[in-house]
């Protein structure tokens, strides 16, 4: 067998003063805050509470959905109420079967390599999430990530409130976050990278020098089209193989939408 | 019985014609559509040669060239049972437009992999030698390697080279030059390597196919420079490139280090045929069928949204033959090669034009089934390609005008070409100097993560490939002294590119003889199929 060195890992300088930073929801993975909720809902002790919560929660899915169209703030608030109540200790507990049962088999295909990537090229690693932070926190060990900027819960006595301490981490409050962390971090933004799936975090996308649109919703491609911003699909199962593509007609209606 | 032998040429100058005052207009290629323009008189109209005859039989030429070759031991006197062998192929870019099928490559590979079978030889992986070029995707492999190659290696031993893989890249050392040379781990890592190239042009194949086909950033970084395209006089004629002496030398430490099998096929000018071989012809000798079709053909295409005129062509691949095949040692079966190709597409040329006219078609290397043709391979048509057509002195003189028809419309492909779209809006606004981009600009691209991912998961060209496609035209770009553009959609395009716009060739011709005077010599380039022209 014949023995070469590796290639040179060169790490260009510019970048070691660089973060990336990660939307989570619909960005990394393909279920959202309201997944999480369910699987805690469904788990409730006893059979007909465990019952009673999830219709609970199947039924206030078109509130939550219209609530999150008008106002990210208001979607919180109402939200986070359905966990008052909820003991801290059993939250903890239950967030690594959460991630084994449902964000694990949910991480998009292309998402850990997109991170690899990123930390081959000297740059820190940081989720910014609007989802909680105990239900973050074994998703973030299991990418390897540096840093997890997320919303807490309020407890009191270790029994939630049902509210989220502020900062709210949503809409124009994630790019204030980010300001901040980059302040306290020497992280320069402007050769900063942002990845989203939603119109909504169109702040944080602004605010650094490399905004990129993962699996966007149809507003932001939009967007992004506009402003010649890269768009990647993480969710393309590609190993060598490649996806096959539309071809034709189909295909340029796929790249318009 | 004697054979007919087909009529190769009735008049040795064929492939000149001087406009006169009774001369037909002449067609030029404006993107995805085509424009009749008159010339004016004495310009002078260069044409490509005849297609050369075909072999008759492809596959015997094939194996003659297995069995005899350049320098080296027959292939089937290499194999041993149990070897460890890795098949490199040439990607999608060349031939252009995309051929027929059967395409040369698949009869090649079907050939080789028999053969490898019956030798006993099973540790086989075929690898799409794209340097930093795109992945190919999975129905355009097929497509080239053919069905039976598919069903017998896809997807675990046939697949896509990785130039950023950490793992799948190792160092074979440098050159005297101190110039880096990487190399796809798989292939450093076999016991023989059997290089299968569809050599298009003269400035691929040979040593380029090991050392840039198979390699990384950091060693493409050697000679995908300004000054290296500068002091290419030209990309065309290899004795004069800087590319083809870096190439020479990174290729050196390869086959010193590895076990290298090439073979090498050329390909005749047969770009169009059937009801479109009037594109070949000249105008003057236009049948009233021909201009029927071709009045048909521009009724639709004038017509026809711009998605549905590209994805017509795109689905017209071109009717090229194989006219030889050889293989071997790498530099006895390159001279071979460049030897036939040159017999194919060099034509003689008497002194260098003052104005030079090209009509700039729908393709080029980097854009087979995308979107567009952007403006940046717009450029690098123009600049870089059809102006380095020529061996021993430049078809268009230095301080020369260039005239191009084509839209230049601001239209990326964000699937293919992401990168290029920042390189045009963001950097190019910035500086359009080639040295600056280079220092300032290049790794910033070539590293940026997300490029990354695109190019070793997507189907996205390198991060850095805009970069040096802006090189690529750096040459042109010193020694002409404009650049109009007749045709373009928009102004803000071409001015980013520094290029001047015309409403028509007339108008186009007028402001060049404002800069060249009015005995400026004008000529014109008419391809496709590219010719390349010995100037003398």
């Amino acid at each position: 067998m014949h023995s070469y060195p590796h290639r040179p890992q060169g790490t260009p300088p510019k970048y070691r003063n660089s973060a990336a930073f990660y939307d989570v929801d619909g960005t990394l993975i393909k279920i959202n805050i309201v997944h999480a909720f369910a699987y805690y809902a469904a788990r409730h002790p006893g059979l007909i509470d465990s019952a009673r919560r999830s219709v609970k929660t199947a039924l206030s899915i078109p509130v939550f959905w219209a609530a999150d169209k008008l106002s990210r703030k208001w979607f919180n608030e109402i939200f986070y109420r359905s966990y008052e109540g909820a003991s801290e200790d059993r939250l903890i507990v239950l967030a690594e079967e959460l991630f084994e049962d449902v964000i694990k088999p949910n991480i998009y295909p292309r998402a850990k390599a997109l991170i690899e990537e990123s930390k081959r090229a000297g740059i820190r690693q940081v989720l910014i999430s609007g989802a909680l932070d105990f239900t973050m926190r074994p998703l973030a060990t299991y990418l390897g990530v540096d840093d997890l900027i997320s919303n807490k819960l309020e407890f009191v006595d270790h029994y939630a409130t049902g509210k989220l301490e502020k900062p709210f981490v949503a809409g124009a409050t994630k790019a204030d976050i980010m300001r901040s962390y980059a302040k306290a971090h020497s992280i320069d933004l402007a050769e900063s990278w942002a990845y989203t799936d939603s119109f909504s975090d169109y702040p944080m996308l602004a605010v650094v020098g490399h905004p990129t649109a993962c699996n966007p919703d149809f507003r932001l491609r939009s967007l992004a089209r506009s402003y010649d911003w890269p768009v990647l699909d993480l969710d393309e199962e590609v190993t060598r193989s490649v996806a096959r593509r539309p071809q034709g007609l189909a295909r340029q209606i796929r790249r318009r939408t | 019985m004697r054979a007919i032998r087909p009529k190769l040429r009735s008049n040795p100058r064929e492939h000149i014609v001087t406009i006169d005052n009774d001369s037909a207009p002449r067609i030029m290629w404006s993107g995805e559509n085509l424009i009749m323009e008159d010339l004016p008189v004495g310009t002078r109209v260069i044409y490509p040669n005849r297609p050369m005859t075909p072999v008759a039989n492809p596959q015997a030429a094939i194996r003659y060239a297995l069995n005899h070759p350049e320098a080296s031991d027959p292939l089937h006197a290499m194999l041993k049972p149990g070897m460890k062998v890795s098949i490199a192929v040439d990607d999608i870019s060349m031939p252009l437009p995309i051929m027929r099928t059967p395409d040369v490559r698949q009869m090649v590979l079907e050939i080789v992999c028999e053969m490898l079978a019956d030798h006993g030889v099973d540790d086989v992986h075929i690898i799409i030698a794209l340097g930093l070029h795109r992945r190919m995707h999975d129905w355009e492999i097929k497509r080239m390697v053919g069905q039976k190659v598919w069903d017998e290696y896809w997807p675990d031993r046939l697949y896509n080279h990785d130039g950023c893989d950490p793992d799948g890249m190792v160092v074979l050392g440098h050159t005297p030059h101190k110039e880096l040379v990487e190399m796809n781990r798989r292939v450093a890592e076999s016991d023989l390597t059997i290089y299968v190239n569809l050599n298009f042009v003269p400035m691929n194949g040979g040593n380029k196919s090991m050392a840039v086909g198979l390699c990384g950033y950091e060693s493409l970084k050697a000679h995908h420079h300004p000054k290296a395209i500068v002091e290419s006089n030209s990309f065309m004629d290899p004795p004069k490139s800087y590319l083809s002496h870096s190439f020479k030398r990174q290729g050196d430490l390869v086959e010193k280090t590895l076990k290298v099998f090439h073979i090498e096929t050329v390909l005749n000018n047969r770009c169009f045929d059937g009801p479109l071989s009037f594109l070949q012809k000249n105008e003057d000798d236009f049948t009233e069928t021909d201009r029927l079709k071709f009045q048909g053909m521009k009724w639709a295409l004038d017509r026809l949204p711009f998605a549905a005129r590209r994805e017509i062509f795109m689905r017209t691949p071109a009717a090229y033959e194989m006219i030889a095949c050889y293989a071997g040692a790498v530099d006895p079966t390159h001279d071979r090669t460049i030897a036939k190709q040159n017999e194919q597409n060099v034509v003689p040329v008497e002194g260098a034009a003052d104005i030079l006219i090209m009509g700039i078609p729908y393709i080029s290397p980097y854009n087979v089934n995308s979107k567009a043709l952007n403006p940046l391979l717009v450029q690098v048509m123009a600049l870089g390609y059809f102006y380095h057509m020529y061996k021993n002195n430049p078809i268009l003189r230095d301080g020369g005008v260039l005239i191009l028809t084509h839209p230049v419309s601001d239209r990326f492909d964000p699937v293919h070409h992401p990168s290029y779209i920042e390189f045009f809006n963001r950097i190019l606004t910035e500086t359009t100097d080639s040295y600056t981009i280079e220092t300032k600009y290049q790794d910033e691209l070539a590293y940026n993560p997300s490029y990354v991912e695109m190019y070793r998961r997507g189907n996205a060209y390198h991060g850095a490939h805009p970069c040096f496609m802006w090189y690529w035209g750096q040459r042109g770009r010193e020694k002409t002294s404009r650049v109009i553009v007749v045709g373009a959609d928009n102004a803000t395009v071409p001015a980013i590119m520094g290029w001047e716009t015309a409403g028509s060739i007339a108008e186009a011709v007028a402001m060049a003889r404002g800069t060249m005077g009015r005995s400026a010599q004008i000529t014109m380039m008419h391809h496709p199929p590219y010719m390349i022209c010995d100037v003398t």
